[in-house]
């Protein structure tokens, strides 16, 4: 390309750069003190409102010393929140897992109208107050819902019991491993499934022998961080179960109970164990992102 | 002559698959919202307006969606400085700060809850020297304020960060071969190529804390009109037994909600048009 | 195994990728579908496969209606254009899957399953990779291994989409050759997708040429360059000279004038003169059917390439001509099509 460029910047250019530096500072870069002010406020940001939370938990749940902490662990009433956390979030999860690869094959396998529309849908529950998601089911199964009278009748209780909490923690976390697996089986593609069936294979064995292990790292993705969700869901939870302890508590549940309680180390303790698990999560996040970076199908050209 | 009335897929199980979609999705998801707004339309236009604007709904609205735009600036603000020292600049522990934004996304909010109160009351750790200097942060709005920063913080941060990272340099190496000093190119140049992530950031972030619960009610006073957020308000009317303003209230939040997330779809739209993926 | 496609119609949308097609495919023959992109080439192998469905028309296979039966009972061999090997299996497990997931009455038991795989790997050459994974392999390789897995479930007709489409010219050249000598070995009914005109000449044994949706010509490699029967086909196969004519009354012009050429029995109106590049005959000035001023000579090979401005209407045409008479840039010719045919230009 033959543009002349003005005469003054061709030649005044290279001479004056170092000058120019020096005095209005490297443009390609803030100057020093910005950017270490801008560290600094990042990192008070963040100590203040990350950090120091996190290590109140601790400091709060061990203020008593150790044995307090592994007394209030060993607590019956602690206990048993914990076996029904696990318990609802196990149904939930396996329950989730199977709807998120069901979609995810419908979703990111075939082409038709709405696709977009369905997965707004699904995302649903995402933009969904907690207290609302349990809102909802008390105005079903409640005793002036719409299924309220029926299910007394049949001496059903979904509410105040532990079906009741597992559906509000399904509809809570309902769209995690589906939103893991379709923009992975999306960039998949249907090549290899379509290879599977011209060689006979029928739905399911290319689904289990094909599909499955192609994503394996993206269910692992989404169920834990399903997991995450259903384990520490609190709003929710607490509408639909009716606080009633040791049998409709689950451990978020019982957190607030001893607290309201006074009892610190006691809640503190049991926060602990999630805020361990929140910790272990996010690790675990973190090792799955680089897998699945790099399971990342390239295309072979 | 064969029939090939019926359009046929490649791979098989699409009827199936998607039929069970559809089915779970309704059981879990679209039957009880539904059931919701069933519930909102059996009240008349009148009931359901006396409902919405007595004056305690009305101070729980205004001080779920004030406090949570108020939070939700503080974080746009304060994120992208965040995002901007994560992404440009390297610091000792940068990649362990990185790490941590996730934790207020990852922890559970009873246990936020919790920590925030223990740390903000009059005796906690800061909640001490603060209120030596006269600020009651605990059971105050403030206190609610405080809490609905702390959710939001991964929202903004998450949401600029991999189009902060995308920028091209050279983008701004033009720029300053072209005579811009450096705070031209800041907010001529990359600020506006991050504004979509930006918006969406503070939209997302304010979504997130208009519905937070267990993250602020044990920080907020829970006065009603004072520091009473509209989710706890909801609990409260259900636990009176009064379904109908549960409803009326859950509706109004869930119709604001929805409206959010519209406008961030239309805003990642916008975005695509703007500065599409090369 | 013979296949016939008949009055084969479909559509995506407004479009329409096969326009009323119809084709017979004799027993262990190796068919080439040539055409530019969205000629509908690469359709009409997916429905054969049953990888797609057709709107409307029938398709047979030894005289069986095909289109009851779908892609996994087909019994067709598929080798797409990227490969699609299933890549968190071994190259063993590759070729072994269409084996492996039989129904159990058929299925072969382990070590008659090993045997054949490893017989396959012999054949496309690549026994010693039998271990890597797809990943590990260059393009080449998993062209081969893909075309082994498809050979594994020993099927009745082989379909390949642009097989060597991916690979580079070098390797591209060689798996023609490997092609077409692997075929002559197993002779299988084979049909293969290319928009390489070159590779569909050197491979084939008939070729069937297709633009927007329909079929233009059927015939052998020398039937379809010596003989072609459209425009298209002429200008598609082979490098060609067009220049547009006139037919009436007068005969054949071009740029008002007249040529000495017979307008081959084509209806009055515009056309289109079609010669191939090394049939023009180069004369003096003055003798031929054609006048033209040489601006540019050029060396190719065993021939010559000159650029002609020609007398009538001052077109420009590129013309070989052997190296025996040395052509110079200023030189006035004569030319004279051996071989020419003309068409009449679309409505």
């Amino acid at each position: 390309m033959t543009m002349e460029l003005p005469h003054s910047f061709s030649i005044a250019y290279p001479k004056e750069t170092p000058r120019l530096s020096a005095r209005h500072g490297d443009p390609r870069t803030e100057p020093k003190a910005v950017r270490i002010a801008i560290i600094g406020l990042a990192v008070a940001f963040l100590g203040v409102f990350v950090v120091l939370p996190l290590v109140v938990v601790f400091a709060q749940a061990f203020s008593k010393g150790i044995s307090a902490y592994v007394a209030a662990l060993g607590n019956p009433e602690a206990l048993s929140a914990i076996r029904l956390t696990i318990l609802i979030a196990a149904i939930s999860v396996s329950l989730n897992l199977v709807f998120g690869l069901v979609a995810a094959w419908a979703v990111a396998k075939f082409e038709f109208r709405g696709k977009t529309f369905l997965v707004t849908l699904i995302d649903l529950p995402f933009s969904v107050s907690p207290v609302i998601s349990g809102l909802v089911f008390v105005l079903l199964f409640g005793a002036q819902g719409y299924f309220g009278p029926w299910l007394a009748s049949h001496n059903i209780r979904l509410l105040f019991a532990v079906p009741g909490m597992t559906l509000a923690t399904m509809f809570v976390t309902f769209p995690f491993v589906a939103r893991a697996l379709i923009p992975l089986m999306q960039e998949q593609g249907t090549q290899e499934e379509e290879a599977a069936i011209s060689l006979g294979a029928s739905g399911l064995q290319t689904f289990f022998r094909v599909t499955l292990p192609n994503v394996k790292w993206g269910v692992l993705y989404g169920v834990l961080l399903c997991n995450a969700r259903a384990m520490g869901e609190f709003g929710a939870v607490s509408v639909v179960s009716g606080h009633i302890r040791g049998e409709t508590n689950t451990m978020p549940l019982l957190v607030e109970i001893l607290y309201n309680e006074y009892q610190f180390v006691a809640s503190f303790a049991i926060a602990s164990l999630l805020a361990m698990l929140a910790l272990v999560t996010l690790i675990a996040k973190t090792v799955l992102e680089r897998h699945l970076d790099e399971g990342k199908p390239s295309h072979d050209h | 002559m064969s029939t090939i009335a019926t359009r046929r897929s490649t791979l098989p199980g699409f009827g199936l698959t998607m039929g069970l979609t559809l089915t779970w999705l309704s059981v879990i998801v679209l039957i009880p919202l539904a059931g919701l707004f069933i519930r909102s339309l059996e009240l008349s236009p009148d009931q359901f307006w006396a409902i919405v604007t007595s004056r305690r709904t009305l101070n729980a609205l205004r001080t779920s969606f004030g406090l949570a735009f108020a939070a939700a600036c503080v974080n746009l603000v304060m994120g992208t400085i965040t995002v901007w020292a994560l992404v440009r600049y390297r610091f000792p522990g940068r990649r362990l700060f990185d790490a941590i934004v996730d934790i207020p996304f990852a922890l559970p909010t009873a246990v936020a809850g919790i920590a925030l109160s223990a740390l903000f009351a009059e005796k906690g750790f800061l909640g001490a020297p603060l209120a030596e200097l006269g600020i009651k942060v605990a059971f105050t709005p403030v206190g609610i304020f405080v809490a609905m920063i702390f959710i939001g913080i991964p929202f903004v941060v998450r949401t600029v960060q991999p189009v902060l990272i995308d920028l091209d340099p050279e983008i701004e190496e033009a720029a300053a071969s072209l005579g811009a000093n450096r705070w031209h190119i800041v907010r001529r140049v990359i600020l506006p190529s991050l504004t979509p992530a930006l918006l969406t950031g503070l939209a997302l972030a304010f979504a997130r804390a208009v519905g937070e619960y267990g993250s602020v009610i044990f920080i907020a006073g829970n006065l009603p009109n004072v520091s009473e957020i509209a989710p706890l308000l909801i609990v409260i009317r259900l636990s009176e037994f009064r379904y109908a303003d549960a409803t009326a209230i859950a509706v109004v939040m869930l119709i604001v909600s929805f409206l959010i997330i519209f406008a961030v779809n239309r805003l990642q739209r916008w975005a695509q048009i703007r500065a599409p993926a090369l | 195994m013979t296949i016939e496609v008949r009055n084969l119609f479909k559509k995506f949308g407004a479009f329409a990728a096969l326009d009323g097609v119809d084709l017979r495919v004799a027993d262990g023959e190796l068919l080439a579908l040539l055409g530019p992109s969205g000629s509908g080439k690469t359709t009409l192998l997916r429905i054969i496969a049953g990888l797609d469905w057709p709107d409307s028309g029938e398709l047979l296979f030894d005289d069986e209606d095909a289109l009851l039966r779908n892609a996994s009972e087909r019994h067709v061999g598929f080798v797409f254009q990227h490969y699609a090997l299933f890549r968190h299996m071994s190259v063993f497990e590759n070729v072994a899957f269409g084996l492996r997931v039989q129904p159990r009455a058929i299925r072969k038991d382990e070590t008659a399953i090993r045997a054949r795989v490893k017989e396959l790997l012999d054949l496309v050459q690549l026994d010693w990779l039998s271990n890597r994974y797809p990943s590990q392999l260059s393009g080449g390789q998993r062209q081969r291994i893909a075309l082994a897995r498809a050979l594994a479930i020993e099927p009745r007709i082989l379909l390949l989409d642009e097989p060597f489409g991916a690979l580079d010219a070098k390797v591209r050249k060689e798996l023609r050759q490997w092609l077409r000598s692997l075929h002559q070995e197993i002779n299988v009914t084979s049909i293969f997708v290319t928009h390489d005109q070159e590779e569909a000449l050197e491979v084939a044994n008939r070729i069937v040429v297709m633009d927007k949706g329909r079929i233009e010509q059927i015939g052998t490699p020398a039937e379809v360059y010596d003989s072609p029967a459209s425009a298209f086909v002429h200008s598609f196969i082979g490098e060609s000279i067009e220049l547009p004519v006139q037919v009436g009354d007068g005969g054949v012009q071009l740029g008002g004038e007249r040529l000495d050429i017979a307008h081959d029995g084509v209806r009055p109106g515009a056309s289109k003169l079609f010669v191939r590049r090394h049939d023009m005959q180069v004369g003096p000035a003055g003798a031929g059917a054609l006048q033209g001023e040489i601006t540019h000579v050029r060396s190719l090979g065993s021939a010559q390439r000159a650029e002609v401005v020609l007398s009538h209407g001052k077109t420009v045409i590129e013309i070989d001509a052997p190296r025996d008479r040395e052509l110079r840039p200023g030189e006035i010719i004569g030319l004279n099509p051996r071989r020419y045919r003309i068409f009449a230009a679309p409505e």
